[in-house]
């Protein structure tokens, strides 16, 4: 059941991305080229999701619970460090670089063209080194704790 | 050159936050591309909402093309290397900033979240420098 409504949540969440124009990595790339050719719609993109959302959440989360689930899972960390910042930063670069942004790629895969495939493929990859990384370099402070607990 | 196109940007940016609200009410998660995307292949329980909704996320412009004829625009103006190597820093990007444009800029940012808010501001920014090196600076437009 929980499975048969999340796709078409999918659905919507990707015809919102393919009408607003999301998709496409030219139109996203000239709305961020103010000097040139300046295209303003992905602020209309960003003003009616932020707005619907904003009412929405409020009306949402005056419930105990969702439908599928016992809490609302909600983000708790409320710390703004360099990872935040730098990481979001590089974000930025990449997404400057090509016109994708993740929730931009996965939609666009269904306009069956190579450009989302590759990006997609080299986002993961990125998202699975970046998590290896973050392992090792927790497991490795886990370790070190141990040690100065064990001398 | 792309158009201005106020009404569809607007509607199709109210569905993406349809969707979000939905994801909320139902299923008590952030619609945040970058969440979704890592959780579908970690392993864990809640793989099968995430790969239904990415299924749905690629199925939709398809149904949107074909039974329905309306016409998506599409056009990556950078060569596939390019491409390729955005992918990369991206995805290295978003693991670290933790989320991306769905994630920070519309869930985060209609939480009022503090963190959402920087996280939004620093990728816009970088965005946008980056933009601005790549064709003017660079390619001396």
């Amino acid at each position: 059941m929980a499975l048969l409504m999340a796709l078409p949540i999918g659905l919507v969440f990707g015809a919102g991305i393919a009408v607003s124009g999301m998709a496409n990595p030219a139109k996203v790339l000239n709305f961020f080229d103010v000097a040139g050719d300046w295209d303003p719609s992905l602020a209309l993109v960003m003003g009616g999701a932020l707005a619907v959302t904003f009412l929405g959440y409020r009306l949402v989360l005056r419930r105990p619970a969702p439908v599928f689930d016992l809490r609302f899972h909600l983000p708790q960390g409320r710390e703004i460090d360099a990872p935040l910042v730098g990481g979001s930063a590089l974000f930025g670069i990449g997404w400057g670089l090509s016109g994708f942004c993740p929730g931009g790629a996965i939609p666009a895969i269904g306009l069956i063209r190579p450009e989302p495939l590759v990006f997609t493929a080299t986002m993961i990859a990125g998202i699975g080194m970046a998590k290896a990384v973050q392992g090792w370099v927790a497991a490795r402070s886990v370790l070190s704790a141990g040690d100065r607990q064990g001398a | 050159m792309t158009e201005f196109t106020p009404v569809q940007s607007l509607l199709g940016g109210a569905l993406i936050g349809l969707s979000a609200v939905l994801l909320m009410a139902f299923h008590g998660r952030i619609a945040g591309m970058t969440g979704i995307l890592a959780g579908a292949f970690a392993p864990g329980a809640g793989r099968g909402w995430r790969l239904a909704f990415l299924a749905g996320a690629v199925a939709a412009p398809l149904l949107l093309m074909w039974p329905v004829g309306i016409k998506i625009d599409f056009a990556s103006p950078v060569p596939l290397g390019l491409t390729a190597l955005s992918g990369l820093l991206v995805g290295i990007g978003v693991s670290y900033g933790g989320g991306c444009t769905s994630g920070h800029g519309v869930c985060g940012m209609a939480r009022l979240s503090a963190r959402s808010i920087v996280a939004t501001l620093s990728f816009m920014l970088a965005t946008g420098l980056t933009v601005y090196a790549t064709r003017h600076l660079l390619a001396g437009g």
